[in-house]
């Protein structure tokens, strides 16, 4: 981990304080795309979380708009349906003035009959800056980086890696909590089926947290310890003394009944009641990348109590993008953000 | 046919104990002799001095994709990339369109490769009409149409009791059950892509895990003990299968297997490039299978190499991994890559290496092949161990180029391919 300087806590809401300027922070992203969290350093994750963090204010402004990015174009290739992370690239291109084109096939390029690489072609014929792209399959998002000019950035590549959530939740973590260092954070649920838990425990490790995955051991994949974690097949050991829980949405339309017997069951087993969250800290925060099932997961009254930060998430994930956006397609480090908002 | 002579060469022929430098004259398409300092007329002489001499390599997994995709391959392609490679005869699985469960198939391909001319092709017929798993194929009519073997390969035989019944009838026509070992509920009916373990972990694909293997191999070693059938485990890849094939040998169990080249090189970090010519059924494995699989080539667990060569349409395989086909190529880089990384890395010995390609494939397909005796069919390889040269895609015979082997350096290639005393391929350097 590289050595940062002390920063005072923030606050919620602390929007406009700098000490971030002080944490270690790359000058630029190395690469023109953004594929997972698995490639980046920790230098360059601080220059994009301290990117979003002076992006915040633009969304708070009357006029929600600066001419950042104006005349580059962004197209967003949805492969797989979804709704709050391709409206958040979208408004974080808007915000900064980009053109941007959502394109929604919920099949994949081999029903529709034309090969992959032939999508891409066709697309990159048409001059974009960037590719937003979320797709079923893992490692499509590489391939198509390989394959074109544009920068690429991964909204989700099945349960391989979704880099701007973690970098969201990192973001909210941060607001929260000061540092991200020494944490204990505790990432609960479908592990085997989850990108956001993937690109979490990357981004989390890198920023000197201590990670904790829990899970039934039907939904934990098989030597999951090798990404640096510690794993525990029952929720209330892995609560003690938790700074951080990040609740995972169970995909009912995946888990079937062979992996678990019923939501009724796995909530009582793994949902994050009251009482369960009386194990972790009193000051811990409880997250969920969304979109959440309220009783298998999470009990309302947790998602919608004091400790939840899940809408914060939200807003961060805006000024997240607007950041990467910003990063691969602007055309320098974050120092110009100020002048150029 | 004039005579031909193979001079000066070191002769290695297992089935007969031959390691010397020798002579060699093949006669009328059949091995007149091997001894030392034999002569016959100038013309007909090839100088093999600083060669190998070996009983011609028979490969006896491959797909050749006719009838029925002959985009991707042909008999005639095919068998002119196994020359290439070395082999002097190719066994071909049946899951082709049609599929071989009918004799109509199985002479079709003969007649095929017979009109090819370069190496003679031993098709392998359907276990299962249509390779369904619910009903027997026409067997004895297979045989009698030229099939060497049976197999529903691409997927296992489809219950234990059509297993049991396959060995049992054919133990008549004394030909082995080869079985694609695979529990597809265990692998999500093949929807998953790669091995499971800590890469399919980081890279979020489902896993094929090795126990999805082993309980086709116990299951199947339980029924060959019971039916007293010759049971052929294709591809092996996990050391709990290799284990367990062991132990059945050593009770005397009839019971074979094979290994591919990729299984014994590669592991399954070479997925974390996700090209697609890194997926393969069975998967690469871990590094402690890889290591299994070379210490059961040593032993004698694994009887014999095979390539798996699996020709694909490049535009098939760039597709997103997990929906490109399984499969990759291997005729045209399978005898070198085992003298690079099994022979000169002191793995197996000369003899080892030519039991493997030759001496046990011709046994288990019972082909009365792969020595170099008196009076058999003059079917012979020969290398040089020596020469390095880098696998080239663009010079393959093979209509398909889908490997993970390209550009790779390796020392000890194939320099002469001779079936039934014919020069079918010689190398041009």
């Amino acid at each position: 981990m590289p050595k940062t300087k002390e920063v005072e806590t923030n606050r919620p809401g602390d929007a406009g304080d700098l000490t971030w300027r002080t944490q270690q922070q790359a000058a630029s992203l190395k690469s023109k795309d953004l594929l997972g969290i698995e490639q980046l350093d920790a230098g360059e994750i601080q220059l994009i979380l301290d990117t979003a963090h002076h992006f915040k204010e633009i969304s708070e402004r009357s006029i929600k708009k600066v001419p950042t990015l104006r005349g580059k174009s962004i197209i967003n290739l949805f492969f797989e349906p979804s709704t709050r992370t391709r409206m958040s690239f979208e408004i974080a291109a808007k915000r900064l003035s980009a053109d941007i084109q959502s394109i929604s096939a919920s099949t994949s390029s081999l029903v529709k009959g034309e090969t992959f690489v032939d999508t891409v072609r066709n697309i990159e014929a048409m001059y974009p800056d960037l590719l937003v792209i979320r797709h079923a399959c893992p490692g499509a998002a590489h391939v198509l980086a390989e394959t074109c000019n544009a920068g690429v950035i991964n909204a989700g590549d099945g349960a391989h890696e979704h880099p701007t959530q973690a970098l969201l939740d990192a973001l909210t973590i941060r607001d929260h909590k000061g540092s991200i260092e020494n944490l204990r954070v505790v990432i609960f649920g479908d592990i085997a089926h989850s990108r956001v838990a993937r690109s979490n425990i990357h981004c989390l490790l890198k920023l000197g947290a201590n990670v904790v995955v829990a899970a039934p051991p039907t939904f934990m994949p098989c030597n999951i310890e090798a990404l640096g974690v510690e794993a525990f097949d029952r929720l209330e050991p892995a609560l003690e003394g938790a700074d951080v829980i990040v609740a995972l949405r169970i995909q009912l339309e995946r888990g079937g009944k062979i992996s678990f017997p019923s939501p009724r069951e796995y909530f009582n087993l793994f949902g994050l009641s009251r009482d369960k969250l009386a194990l972790a800290k009193n000051d811990a925060i409880v997250m969920h990348p969304g979109p959440m099932n309220r009783g298998v997961e999470i009990a309302s009254e947790v998602a919608d109590g004091p400790q939840s930060v899940i809408l914060d998430q939200v807003s961060n994930g805006l000024a997240v993008r607007m950041a990467v956006l910003y990063l691969l397609a602007g055309s320098g480090p974050a120092k110009n953000v100020e002048t150029a908002a | 046919m004039s005579k031909l002579l193979l001079k000066g060469g070191r002769v290695i022929d297992p089935a007969q104990g031959i390691d010397e430098t020798a002579d060699v004259i093949i006669d009328g398409g059949l091995i007149e002799s091997v001894d030392s300092d034999l002569n016959i007329n100038e013309s007909n002489v090839l100088d093999v001095s600083g060669c190998i001499v070996a009983p011609g390599f028979i490969d006896m997994h491959v797909h050749l994709r006719e009838p029925g995709q002959e985009y991707k391959e042909t008999i005639q392609t095919g068998t002119a990339a196994a020359a290439a490679g070395g082999f002097t005869g190719v066994a071909c699985m049946p899951n082709t369109s049609p599929v071989n469960d009918h004799r109509a198939v199985t002479e079709l391909i003969i007649e095929r490769a017979d009109e090819a001319g370069s190496v003679p092709v031993y098709p392998i017929g359907c276990v299962s009409v249509g390779q369904q798993g619910e009903a027997l194929a026409e067997i004895g009519q297979l045989v009698e149409g030229g099939c060497v073997a049976v197999s529903d390969d691409g997927v296992p035989v489809a219950t234990a009791e059509l297993m049991r019944r396959a060995l049992e009838y054919t133990r008549m026509f004394d030909i082995p059950v080869i079985e694609h070992c695979e529990d597809l509920s265990l692998t999500q009916n093949q929807k998953a892509p790669m091995n499971e373990g800590s890469v399919s972990t980081a890279l979020g694909f489902k896993g094929h895990p090795t126990a999805a293997e082993d309980i086709i191999v116990a299951r199947d070693l339980v029924l060959a003990e019971l039916t007293g059938g010759s049971l052929h485990c294709a591809h092996i890849s996990s050391a709990g299968a290799l284990r367990m094939i062991r132990d059945a040998k050593a009770r005397g169990v009839s019971v074979t297997c094979e290994a591919t080249p990729h299984h014994f090189i590669l592991t399954d970090e070479e997925v974390r490039t996700f090209d697609t010519n890194t997926k393969m059924n069975p998967p690469l494995r871990s590094k402690a299978d890889v290591d299994a699989v070379i210490e059961a080539l040593v032993d004698g667990t694994i009887d014999a190499i095979v390539t798996d060569h699996a020709p694909h349409h490049a535009d098939e395989k760039a597709f997103e991994f997990d929906l490109a086909p399984f499969g990759i190529v291997g005729l045209e880089t399978a005898v070198p890559l085992a003298c690079d990384r099994l022979l000169h890395r002191g793995h197996v010995t000369l003899k080892r290496l030519v039991e493997l390609f030759s001496t046990n494939p011709a046994r288990i397909l019972r082909l009365g092949a792969g020595t170099l005796s008196e009076g058999t069919v003059a079917n012979v390889t020969v290398l040089d161990l020596d020469r390095t040269a880098t696998v080239d895609v663009s010079a393959f015979s093979s209509k398909s180029y889908n490997t993970p082997f390209d550009g790779w350096e390796l020392k000890g290639w194939p320099v002469l391919t001779i079936v039934a005393g014919k020069v079918v391929w010689k190398a041009t350097t």
